[in-house]
């Protein structure tokens, strides 16, 4: 790889486990019922037995009974281990948590004391499992980079091709295209304006367009260093990691970046070809430049709190629009133009909300978006404000005749938008808490999107069976 | 062939939990909780590779020793015992190779199926090398009392 490849200096030095020292140590141990003394014998192999201790941290000791038949050395660390698991049958168990403290032994009589001197553990109650993992990746990296010069071939951690395709672009976000795409066209074919081959374009070269920016947004975060210095990704947010796992390279990656802008800029000039407009032109190239510049240098708009905002814009307006545009040869009208507003605005809470987890790595690595730059309340307060202005557009849209009735069948996801809404205040500092939360709120975007497609269908379907009736307010 | 006291291979099947003891490069010993894994002869672990420090502990010093010391991971059973054995990292295949110990993990931990099922949302978890212990020698507490003196065996000697 080149000099553009990111190394992994935040992930090495990433600690895996908060530091203890040995007041703490022995603290944490002497919760445990029985700790576990190791040492190295005569013949060089360690031996443990469970000892009954007394801890004095304030004083840095343990003592306990010398253990019956066995010779505990002195001059040499020893260690003292607590482990506890909590059995769950037919699942296997959970509350993992140990501590180890190292130090010299003494004998007095028959009893020994313990001077610590350092400890380590790990309490998944304090860190868990999936952060744990997370900081652990650097070890990951090192065990491959070893274990391929033994062999001197490169050995890799693999995926199938199926789950790494899904994991490296991140399909399951294409909803956020293939809503705001279908609905221009939608609203297109309710004007009487639809051609089918443009249209399953207009959705390809679409997806091309949003799978190029999820690839060349992982890119670009770990070659300026915030998807390394996050710890805590969910399946929601943190970037695919195939970089950081060693899954995919670096160079592979921009490469898969540019190839799928490559093939959107293709079927970009294929429909500027077949339904060419100066309308279709200016929102493929602001579309690009959105797309692109959302974290490539030098707009780096995420990096300046600009992120929500491109969101918005890309996967709102210019989406519909464009598809609407390769419709209509170009014509504009304020119907997709207000239809647009309600999906930008939740897609772009989609990526506000996916942002709170994030937002500690995010300001390490200097990354402002909203949830690093404003407080919790504040933030909190700012979902509930864009998601009360989504619906309001909509009804607001409706009342004013410029969409259909139907439409308000997307005032049906508001209780999904509420569980959000409730959800944040209790999970906002818990980034695991905070997945089903992320997860729900995914819903709101794709549910309100698919129940106005649904509106459209109503207007579509009544159109063709009853022409006289209108569905607009005042029309 | 079992080399290893009934009593401890009873200990070792149930255990859900065992600490791994191995020697660093400073000789101090490090322990790492693991589930011990036994096919009757020998014991195995299996360690991913985002917490294998302990393989380059093994590889650097083969001399372990694996203890058996909670009763709440051996269904209430006070009896406790340590076996000492050499390692040796099995790392053929760290993405699948481990997976032939499934069955007996399994048994242990039920929801690991389920977990591998859905490897790719934590997929360096899943890759793992396996540490396979020849036991040397048992330290066998009856009552888990370290009071009393254990009952050491020689595992060799036990299997002639």
């Amino acid at each position: 790889m080149g000099a553009a490849t990111p190394a992994t200096p935040a992930m090495a030095s990433t600690p895996r486990t908060p530091a203890l020292d040995i007041r703490q140590g022995l603290e944490k141990l002497a919760t445990y019922p029985f700790a576990i003394l190791t040492y190295v014998d005569e013949t060089g192999y360690p031996v443990s037995v469970a000892v009954q201790a007394a801890f004095d941290p304030a004083a840095g000791t343990a003592t306990f009974a010398a253990p019956a038949g066995l010779t505990v050395p002195t001059g040499v660390d020893v260690s003292l281990t607590g482990s506890h698991i909590r059995p769950q049958p037919g699942y296997g168990y959970d509350e993992r948590r140990h501590v180890t403290v190292w130090g010299r032994a003494t004998r007095t009589g028959d009893r020994i004391t313990f001077a610590a001197a350092r400890a380590w553990g790990w309490d998944e109650a304090e860190v868990p499992f999936f952060e744990y993992s997370e900081r652990s990746v650097g070890q990951s990296k090192r065990y491959f980079d070893a274990l391929s010069v033994e062999r001197g071939t490169p050995v890799k951690p693999k995926l199938s091709f199926g789950w790494l395709a899904l994991r490296t672009t991140r399909l399951p976000f294409l909803s956020a295209t293939i809503v705001p795409v279908v609905l221009g066209i939608a609203i297109a074919a309710r004007q009487g304006s639809f051609d089918l081959l443009t249209a399953v374009l207009t959705v390809i070269g679409a997806a091309f367009v949003q799978l190029g920016l999820n690839v060349a947004n992982d890119v670009f975060d770990s070659a300026l260093g915030a998807d390394d210095a996050n710890v805590t990704p969910t399946q929601f947010s943190g970037g695919s990691r195939v970089i950081q796992y060693g899954l995919v390279s670096f160079r592979q990656m921009a490469g898969l970046a540019t190839t799928f802008y490559v093939l959107a800029g293709v079927v970009g000039l294929v429909l500027l070809g077949l339904r060419g407009s100066t309308a279709l032109l200016v929102i493929g190239v602001v579309g690009f430049v959105v797309s692109l510049g959302y974290t490539a240098p030098p707009l780096k708009f995420v990096y300046r709190g600009l992120g929500e905002i491109a969101v918005a814009i890309g996967f709102g307006p210019l989406m519909l629009l464009g598809a609407y545009v390769v419709q209509t040869r170009g014509a504009l009208t304020w119907e997709p133009f207000v239809a647009s507003l309600p999906v930008a605005l939740l897609v772009a809470l989609i990526l506000y909300v996916n942002e709170i987890p994030d937002l500690r790595g995010d300001a390490r690595a200097g990354k402002r978006t909203l949830p690093v730059r404003f407080s919790k309340a504040a933030v909190i307060g700012g979902y509930r404000g864009a998601a009360i202005a989504a619906y309001a557009i909509l009804v607001g849209g409706v009342v004013a005749g410029l969409l259909p009735v139907p439409a308000l069948l997307a005032l049906l996801s508001i209780p999904l938008a509420l569980q959000v809404s409730r959800g944040l205040e209790p999970n906002y500092d818990n980034p695991y808490g905070l997945m089903a939360v992320m997860g729900v709120n995914v819903k709101v975007h794709l549910y309100a999107g698919l129940l106005l497609l649904v509106g459209y269908a109503v207007v579509l379907i009544l159109g063709a069976v009853a022409p006289s009736v209108s569905l607009f307010v005042g029309r | 062939m079992s080399t290893l006291p009934e009593p401890v291979e009873q200990l070792l099947d149930a255990a859900l939990v065992g600490e791994l003891s191995v020697v660093d490069g400073t000789g101090h010993p490090v322990t790492y909780p693991l589930i011990p894994l036994y096919d009757g002869a020998k014991i195995y672990l299996t360690s991913s590779t985002l917490f294998s420090r302990k393989l380059e502990h093994i590889k650097g010093n083969p001399r372990v020793s694996l203890s058996i010391t909670d009763p709440v991971a051996v269904g209430g059973r006070t009896d406790r015992a340590t076996i000492q054995g050499d390692a040796r990292v099995i790392e053929e295949d760290p993405h699948g190779g481990w997976e032939r110990l499934l069955p007996i993990w399994e048994k242990k931990e039920p929801s690991i199926v389920y977990f591998l099922k859905a490897r790719v949302a934590l997929p360096l978890f899943f890759e793992r090398s396996l540490i396979e212990i020849t036991p040397r020698r048992a330290f066998y507490w009856a009552d888990g009392d370290a009071a009393a003196a254990p009952v050491v065996s020689d595992a060799g000697k036990a299997a002639a």
